[in-house]
């Protein structure tokens, strides 16, 4: 689009653009930091709404753990702003950048590492303010944490990507930060008892906060630097493959339950220094593990059975790796390999599949989420069409160029 | 009665024979029409409403609820879910024109994979009844109402109910993976599942706390945890609440999220060492309940740090159990304050508001000025750790007024809750109870955008009326885009 980006300074503005894209029909692309950009149909014909006025922070209470914050403020600055008062976002947002913001956070919904034990972006989001579809300025959930007042609108909002309605103001429940941290590493499991490792792992009393599996083929690494290295010299691509375990919290507690977390899983466990640990998990939620190489980065949500997506992946040739103890698996795939073929075993496996990155061309033609389906379409269309009736924000993200 | 009711539809109520006789052959053995079998169901735990329904229909299975949907769809008559009827805001109250449909005959425990974490059970099953089919395997579902022996699961998720370990292991919300879901026109849809991320909208996100608003749950996905090794409690006292608060606030601050953290003001206090015994102090103004769990060296070093934390802030007693009967003998008084309080009065109604707890000393002030206002006596039970406050209004239903001056009392409590930040309901559910104070916590607009997910769920709203939303709109009218000025359309269309 050749149009400039609308820069809204307050919710008025904004409710204003709206309404006016409601009147000519162009539809909107809500931007924050841009950092999702790649994430979606390429030359949507939209016009890029910017929330780059929506900074500050509006309200902080560490000891009631509540933090309201303006939608365009970037994530960086939220981190560091938690840090200082010894707290932080539980979820470890995915994908966000030097730029991302908490609405594009929160308007994606992707969360990282830490997700598989303290939950979902979702569970995260107490309120919001926001303008619709229907370029009215809202609010909906409130302030506090123990909340049942009237539908649970915030839950819905994260992960619809902008498609409901523009995010003005966020309200989050932020956590203590961790006293102390240790990432436990086995080295050398295959897929099927790495995912019997982390569950079992997840189940016991060690409190594991985050669980990933990394492929052998060192080859594969970006470089030697980000290579787990263990204390007394070892590396771990020694090993091959290499199954990691995060601990977290206060120190008599982490070691105890590093104790019990090695008898869990009947083997010796090897410690990553704190500045490979967290390299390693950085690169994690960068989804930057595995380099590229013009194929296509997709993030594929497994279900009852995440050896199944793994067995199809290798299948069609991808490079993976996993995270949340199974529950997600990242993978490089040849962009000679269609969508559908990776839908299909992201659904044998219970789950589904998101396009992250890939050639324009691939993106074209791949639809990069496939939304509800069957006879959850129907209601969610209907649910679409209550917030934003005329489609004007966004509509044709995730759907297939017509060629 | 001061809260308003549906009016009852006189057309439906001259064909209840032939809606009776349709049941029948919709669910052979679940049709209850006669007088006393309704008045069984005529109020849930919100007892001063009371309203026999038209027929009750118990379904065993997901067709069944669906056939019964799709039958009150086309009919037009109006149907109230109910659980195990427990609820405190008049969620399940029937209507005399309505189908009270209850869930009590999907009892079973369909599927447990303890790999996983996860168990699949009907929405009849209670609360405890999953930890218990669980627990021989070391595990457990967190979320504790304090009914939890009663309560139904499938009316925790509609709910969204808390309780005391909702502090560190979340709501209903946060621990349910997936629903199987009867829409009004009968159609049964899967949201969520075991995947950890939605596929397109989080539909599942807005069912969970819908009150029973947006369809029938049918089947519930839920996480299981394992059972920490180790659980202490420990008895704080303070000689003023203000000294109780700002212990919590330095707990959070130093990084500490307890299993559970509750407070009880004086009244409460002595009513409930008065019913049980528990060996609460009585010369304190409030007491803490502290709980933690983990392994054991966790328990220790929380245990430590929470006492030196305490004493730091000057408190007036300190005891940390040293065993499970100790424990649960701390528990005790305060898992009695209710009926405890219900000794002292002849009746009472219970509250529930969360506010940011810095700002409790000032609201329990307002509830002081309040007591002497409406002349009535309130004691205060506080789920410290987030803010969610229960105070127990005493009044005597026999004596003339006393029970609206209850209700206002109750409503300028829930006022006070909203001015200084919080909200209406923390675990209770809006339900008829609180529904025509929304406004004083949601602007018309903000309503509208809730209202319109009701039309998108079930447009002919007839699921569980008069609930929630005090001016339920015509979809029709919610869908345009802008609002005429002028005569509404349909003017002889009863609007409550």
């Amino acid at each position: 689009m050749d149009s400039p980006a609308i820069v809204p300074a307050t919710p008025a503005e904004l409710a204003a653009a709206v309404t006016e894209a409601c009147a000519t029909g162009i539809a909107l692309e809500v931007v924050g930091g841009g950092t999702k950009r790649g994430i979606g149909r390429p030359d949507r014909q939209t016009r890029v709404l910017s929330t780059a006025r929506f900074d500050g922070v509006v309200d902080y209470d560490p000891s009631e753990l509540v933090l309201t914050v303006r939608a365009g403020t970037a994530l960086g600055a939220i981190e560091r702003l938690l840090a200082e008062h010894g707290q932080m976002l539980s979820f470890e947002p995915l994908l966000t950048g030097a730029s991302g913001t908490i609405g594009g956070a929160v308007a994606a919904g992707l969360a990282g590492p830490r997700r598989v034990s303290a939950g979902n972006v979702r569970d995260h989001v107490l309120g919001f303010s926001a303008v619709s579809g229907r370029g009215e300025c809202f609010v909906a959930g409130g302030r506090v944490v123990k909340n049942v007042t009237g539908f649970d609108l915030p839950k819905l909002v994260c992960g619809s990507w902008g498609q409901l309605a523009v995010l003005t103001e966020v309200t989050l429940k932020v956590v203590p930060r961790p006293r102390c941290t240790l990432t436990l590493w086995r080295g050398g499991l295959d897929e099927a008892r790495a995912l019997q490792a982390m569950r079992m792992a997840l189940g016991s009393q060690a409190a594991v906060a985050a669980a990933a599996h990394l492929p052998a083929r060192p080859d594969l690494w970006p470089a030697a630097e980000a290579w787990p290295t263990a204390e007394g010299g070892a590396t771990a691509s020694d090993e091959g493959a290499v199954t990691l375990f995060r601990l977290e919290g206060f120190g008599p507690s982490v070691e105890a339950r590093a104790a019990t977390l090695a008898q869990t899983l009947g083997a010796t466990l090897g410690r990553l220094t704190d500045s490979g640990a967290d390299l390693l998990w950085s690169l994690l939620r960068q989804t930057r593990v595995l380099e590229g190489r013009g194929d296509a980065l997709w993030r594929v949500v497994t279900g009852a059975d995440p050896l199944a997506a793994c067995s199809g992946l290798r299948a069609l040739g991808a490079r993976y790796w996993l995270d949340w103890a199974g529950g997600v698996v990242h993978a490089r795939v040849p962009v000679t390999v269609p969508g559908p073929l990776v839908r299909e075993l992201a659904r044998r496996s219970g789950g589904h599949a998101l396009l992250l990155d890939a050639p324009r061309d691939y993106r074209l033609h791949t639809p990069a989420r496939q939304q509800e389906e069957g006879a959850l379409a129907a209601l969610a269309r209907q649910v679409r069409l209550a917030f934003d009736p005329a489609q004007i924000l966004d509509p044709r993200r995730f759907e297939e160029a017509s060629s | 009665m001061s809260i308003q009711l549906p009016a009852i539809d006189p057309a439906i109520v001259a064909r209840r024979d032939r809606v009776i006789d349709a049941l029948r052959s919709l669910v052979p053995d679940g049709v209850l029409a006669d007088p006393v079998s309704l008045r069984a169901y005529e109020c849930d735990g919100f007892s001063a409403y009371r309203q026999p329904p038209l027929v009750v229909v118990l379904p065993e299975d997901t067709a069944q609820v669906a056939a019964v949907l799709r039958y009150c769809s086309a009919e037009g008559i109006k149907v109230v879910p109910r659980g195990s009827g427990t609820s405190l805001s008049g969620g399940a109250l029937p209507l005399g024109d309505a189908v009270l449909l209850g869930m009590s005959r999907f009892n079973r425990i369909l599927e447990v994979d303890y790999d996983a974490g996860v168990a699949v059970v009907q929405p009849g099953v209670t609360n405890l009844a999953v930890t218990r089919a669980v627990e021989h395997r070391g595990m457990y579902y967190a979320p504790d109402p304090s009914s939890q022996i009663a309560c139904s699961i499938g009316g925790n998720v509609a709910e969204n109910s808390g309780g005391v370990h909702c502090l560190k292991y979340g709501l209903t919300t946060n621990n349910v993976l997936g629903v199987e879901f009867v829409l009004m026109n009968g159609e049964v849809v899967r949201l969520g599942g075991r995947a950890l991320e939605p596929q397109g909208l989080d539909l599942l996100g807005v069912v969970v706390g819908s009150e029973g608003l947006l369809g029938v749950v049918t089947e519930v996905t839920v996480r299981l945890l394992p059972k920490p090794a180790a659980t202490q409690a420990m008895l704080i006292g303070f000689r003023s609440v203000e000294d109780a608060g700002q212990c919590v606030a330095d707990v959070i601050g130093a990084g500490i999220i307890p299993a559970g953290m509750e407070m009880m003001d004086a009244p409460a206090i002595r009513a409930a060492e008065e019913f049980v015994h528990a060996g609460y102090p009585l010369d304190v103004a409030a007491l803490l309940i502290v709980e933690v769990d983990g392994p054991p060296a966790e328990c220790e070093h929380l245990t430590g740090e929470i006492s030196a934390l305490a004493r730091a802030r000057g408190c007036a007693s300190l005891r940390v159990s040293r065993d499970e009967e100790e424990r649960l003998k701390f528990w005790a008084g305060r898992k009695a304050a209710f009926p405890a309080v219900g000794r002292i009065a002849a009746d009472y109604i219970c509250m529930d508001g969360t506010i940011p707890r810095r700002r409790l000393p000032e609201v329990l002030s307002r509830m002081t000025e309040l007591s002497r206002k409406y002349g009535l006596a309130v004691a205060n039970v506080f789920h410290a750790g987030d803010g969610n406050l229960h105070p127990l209004i005493l009044y005597d239903a026999a004596e003339s007024d006393q029970l609206e001056r209850a209700e206002q009392f109750g409503n300028d409590i829930l006022r006070a809750c909203v001015e200084v930040g919080g909200v209406l309901t923390g675990e209770h559910g809006v339900g008829i109870e609180k529904r025509d104070l929304m406004p004083v916590m949601f602007g018309e607009t903000d309503l509208a955008h809730q209202e319109r997910l009701k039309c998108a769920f079930d447009p002919a709203q007839l699921l569980n009326p008069g609930k929630v939303f005090p001016t339920l709109h015509r979809c029709a009218e919610l869908g345009r885009v802008h609002v005429h000025a002028g005569a509404l359309p349909h003017p002889d269309l009863p609007r409550f």
